[in-house]
């Protein structure tokens, strides 16, 4: 049965539920004239949470374990014999897969036919012309082993939902009438029904936890099978990058990481200086009529997506350099360049120092800057040598965090960088960063055994704990400068 | 005064100097004054060109996709190409694919060109054709599919130009890069304006790309962004289902009921982490875990609407929370004080005062998951996709496109023709951030108090 119907079921139980135990309540109560604990809505609400909750909660399991414990079953049954020369045994495991989705798909069409098709009865000789009717294309000739795991496949799966529908629906049919009976006019409903709200706030706030722990995990698990099969060495200290389709390919993150930290480079040479005048004219000299709109025109420079940037860079920017300074000074031909990506990406980051920044140079107190005025400082002369200084640790924070965005920046680099990866120092040169690869590594058809696709696995992890740290040092230097003046 | 002079006159001699007339030194230290002045105003006229250099480039570049050239002709809808057998049997009719419908295309535009008496010097019928998109005995085919009776009759069509003709309306296509095109002669142009003085070839306002799918690289004319808008909406409509009730859930038990202790800690240095993780990390979640360990389909809204929720559910839960914050405590004390319990407080009473906050910050977070590209490259949402998906819920488990993802997809081609198409659904991405934006402003507007 469909999932979403499932969910209705359950909920349809849960209202009836409410209903119930709410008219239950209520007879009870006026039966032996006792006043009820709670108001009549808790008892209804105790009724249906414990009908809900507990199917809800099995159905999410279900649904999250049931494709992982199949894989295993049915991996075990194919044999090496029927993995192909040079191909890799998870590839397999996609075509049965593959199979065995169309197999369901035939059956539906077959269904809408009128047809009743045992899908047992087929044999790997029709299946490829029966499914290619169904409108799914299958590459190379199925071979028996391959469709008796995917005829399997399919009947595992069939097996698991009827099992998952049948539990989910038992478990809150059952925890109905045991809900129900257990209404008294004594019984504690509404503390009941808060510790279960109260449960349900708390599991949300799981969220953020095994996110973390979804990410850490994904990471680091398919980094080890990478580092398995590609020496660790080789992967840091090599400055060649070239993946190659048939093996043997050269995987050195060194040419990715100067790519990454030259962009990275540039973008802040263009930031700093400028989000920290805007920040300074912001705070310092701007009335509250030009700060009313100059401050939301430079944040909707944080608002726009990175795409829209990326193809800034890619349609005018690009070219523009390219003709007006990159071929007159016969330093490349490239459209795409570090410069090119570094410059638009240095024009998205500016809000984020600018906004940083203002806060900070907002936060120093005004009996500083009086103290200087006193002393016959000009007003420039105190922001250099009283306010700069007295917010230079927030600022560094600052530029740690727009550090840590460039470098994980990817749609900006995708399109204005290039993705050649070499170590270079022209800047009109196309090089390429740690995120272009991440995309160019796992988008197309991905399968994953081969170092080439795992290795964007290693690359993440990299990026993941350098902006990890970035951003732990960068709040610790805000928080803690904050702290000073207040 | 006296002491001035009589100290300060040596050091000038012979000068009479004036208090109102600056020295050396001040002159210097109030051209550094202005300078600096100057420096700030040169910063923020640096960001703000910047901004409306990239409007005003993406606004050149993308306003013409909202226009698009069409030729209408009269095709007569032979019998003897379309129903050969002349049952007027649907499968027989199917049975004649897009290349028997070309000949009839061309043949009409001949026609037409004959009756209003153009020439078409130069040109090979086949030439003639080809002005016409390679999309027109597609949609004819589905005309005729869709209702065979039309056979046999002839019927007025609103066909697309093909891609060089209507470039070269919008300033794309030249005489001088149509000597050099191969897909594109400059005799094909000077007809096409022929035709254009006698009102065959019309350019009016492009709906189709609104709601059309996707169109291979050969097809540029036909390229929509259906399916891209109908991804993005599920998915936009999959992160608010969770993210708001998540978010709210979270920031009301870290706020209210959580203990101080390292359990809350730890939730809290998680999302605080959460919000400053690169987006494409996310999109090596959702590949790894959603996709190959719990087995959900690539390309499908599903997946790009789970990886978003937990990219947008930091800024809900940072919003939230300072929305909760801002309630003040008087209020949750009346409402303990007339026997209300914890929970009562805060679902009858704090909530709905932090209620428009909460929505502000889901909007912001919503808006920034609409724009998102890096991780939704990453779980295949970047996949050609000719078929529109069913509705909700089905429809979440089929492969759809996204908006910022269709971007991207067009810049990976090689026909210019795409820059344009791309631009434009920037164009229609940035109209729907302004949109969510304002209401965001006039909700916060709206309800903002004052305690």
């Amino acid at each position: 049965m469909d999932v979403s119907i499932i969910i209705l079921g359950v909920l349809a139980l849960a209202a009836i539920g409410y209903a119930l135990g709410r008219r239950r309540a209520m007879s009870l109560s006026a039966e032996r004239g006792r006043k009820l604990h709670s108001l009549p809505g808790f008892y209804g609400q105790t009724v249906a949470l414990i009908t809900a909750v507990p199917a809800l909660i099995l159905l999410m399991l279900w649904l999250t374990l049931q494709h992982p414990i199949i894989d295993g079953r049915i991996s075990g049954m194919i044999t090496d014999a029927s993995v192909p020369e040079g191909g890799a045994h998870s590839l397999v495991m996609a075509d049965v897969r593959r199979i065995g989705d169309g197999l369901a798909v035939l059956r539906e069409a077959d269904a809408k036919a009128g047809a009743d098709v045992d899908i047992k009865a087929l044999d790997a000789d029709n299946i490829r012309s029966r499914l290619a009717g169904a409108g799914i294309a299958l590459g190379a000739d199925v071979p028996a082993e391959v469709f008796e795991a995917a005829k399997a496949y399919r009947a595992d799966i069939d097996f698991s939902q009827l099992l998952m529908t049948i539990a989910v629906l038992a478990l809150a049919i059952g925890a109905l009438p045991l809900a129900y009976i257990r209404i008294d006019p004594e019984l504690r409903a509404r503390n009941i029904s808060e510790s279960f709200v109260k449960a349900i706030l708390m599991i949300s706030s799981l969220v953020a936890i095994m996110t973390t722990v979804g990410i850490v995990g994904s990471l680091v698990v398919e980094t080890y099978v990478f580092f398995t099969i590609y020496p660790a060495q080789d992967f840091f200290f090599s400055t060649v990058w070239n993946p190659q389709f048939r093996g043997g390919s050269d995987l050195g993150i060194l040419p990715l990481l100067w790519g990454t930290f030259y962009v990275s480079l540039i973008s802040l040479i263009i930031a700093v200086p400028i989000g920290l005048m805007i920040a300074v004219f912001l705070s310092e000299y701007a009335g509250p009529k030009t700060r009313s709109i100059v401050k939301p025109a430079i944040e909707m420079l944080a608002g726009i997506p990175t795409i829209v940037y990326g193809l800034f860079a890619l349609v005018t920017v690009g070219p523009f350099l390219r003709d007006w300074l990159a071929q007159p000074l016969g330093l490349g031909s490239s459209s795409s360049s570090v410069l090119t990506a570094g410059l638009v990406m240095g024009v998205m980051i500016i809000p984020f120092v600018s906004s940083l920044s203002d806060d900070i140079i907002n936060a120093v107190p005004q009996a500083l800057r009086d103290g200087s005025y006193a002393l016959g400082s000009t007003q420039s002369e105190t922001i250099k040598q009283v306010v700069l200084p007295a917010a230079l640790p927030g600022i560094v924070g600052a530029v740690l965090l727009a550090a840590s965005r460039a470098i994980g920046e990817t749609m900006i680099v995708v399109l204005g960088a290039g993705a050649s990866a070499k170590l270079d120092l022209n800047p009109f040169e196309a090089m390429t960063t740690v995120t272009v690869k991440i995309v160019s590594q796992l988008t197309g058809d991905t399968e994953f055994a081969s170092p080439e696709t795992l290795v964007a696995f290693a690359l993440g992890l990299t990026l993941f704990v350098i902006t990890l740290l970035l951003n732990v040092i960068a709040l610790y230097i805000v928080r803690k400068y904050r702290e000073q003046y207040e | 005064m006296t002491d001035l002079t009589a100290f300060g006159a040596p050091a000038a001699k012979g000068q009479a100097k004036s208090l109102l007339s600056l020295d050396e030194r001040t002159r210097k230290r109030n051209a550094a004054e202005a300078r600096f002045r100057l420096l700030g105003k040169a910063a923020v006229a640096f960001g703000i060109i910047a901004l409306v250099g990239l409007l005003a480039s993406i606004l050149s570049n993308g306003l013409s996709s909202f226009q698009q050239t069409y030729i209408t002709i009269d095709v007569y809808l032979d019998p003897a190409k379309l129903d050969p057998s002349g049952t007027g049997d649907r499968a027989a009719i199917a049975k004649v694919s897009t290349f028997g419908y070309a000949p009839l295309i061309q043949k009409a535009l001949g026609d037409a060109i004959a009756a209003k008496g153009l020439a078409s010097e130069g040109l090979t019928p086949k030439a003639v054709g080809e002005l016409i998109s390679k999309d027109g005995p597609a949609n004819l085919r589905n005309y005729v599919l869709a209702d065979p009776s039309v056979i046999g009759k002839t019927v007025s069509f609103d066909l697309l130009a093909a891609g060089r003709i209507d470039g070269y309306y919008k300033g794309r296509v030249t005489m001088e890069s149509a000597k050099l095109d191969r897909n594109v002669s400059p005799e094909q142009l000077v007809l096409a304006d022929k035709l254009k003085e006698a009102g065959i070839l019309v350019t009016k306002f492009n709906w189709s790309f609104f709601t059309s799918a996707d169109a291979s690289d050969t097809r540029p004319e036909a390229a929509g962004l259906g399916i891209a808008i109908i991804g993005s909406a599920y998915m936009m409509l999959i992160v608010l289902v969770l993210s708001l009730p998540i978010g709210v859930a979270t920031s009301i038990y870290l706020e209210e009921f959580a203990p101080q202790n390292w359990f809350t800690d730890l939730i809290e240095v998680n999302i605080a982490n959460l919000a400053a993780v690169p987006s494409i990390v996310f999109g090596i979640l959702g590949l790894a875990v959603l996709i190959n360990f719990v087995g959900l389909p690539q390309s499908a809204p599903i997946v790009g609407g789970l990886v978003l929720t937990l990219m947008t559910l930091p800024t809900i839960i940072i919003a939230t929370r300072s929305a909760l914050k801002a309630v003040p405590p008087s209020i949750r004390d009346a409402a303990l004080g007339v026997g209300a319990s914890k929970m009562q407080s805060i679902f009858h009473h704090v909530l709905p005062l932090a209620m428009p906050g909460i929505l502000t910050g889901a909007i912001i977070g919503l808006a920034r998951a609409l724009g998102e590209t890096a991780p939704l490259l990453l779980i295949g949402m970047v996949a050609f996709v000719k078929e529109f998906p069913a509705g909700p819920p089905d429809g979440f488990f089929q492969p759809a496109s996204a908006l910022p993802v269709q971007v991207y997809n067009w810049t990976q081609r090689g026909d210019p023709a795409f820059v344009e198409r791309a631009s434009g659904a920037i164009i229609v991405l940035l109209v729907f951030l302004i949109l969510m934006n304002l209401v965001a402003i006039i909700l916060r507007r709206r309800f903002e108090r004052r305690w």
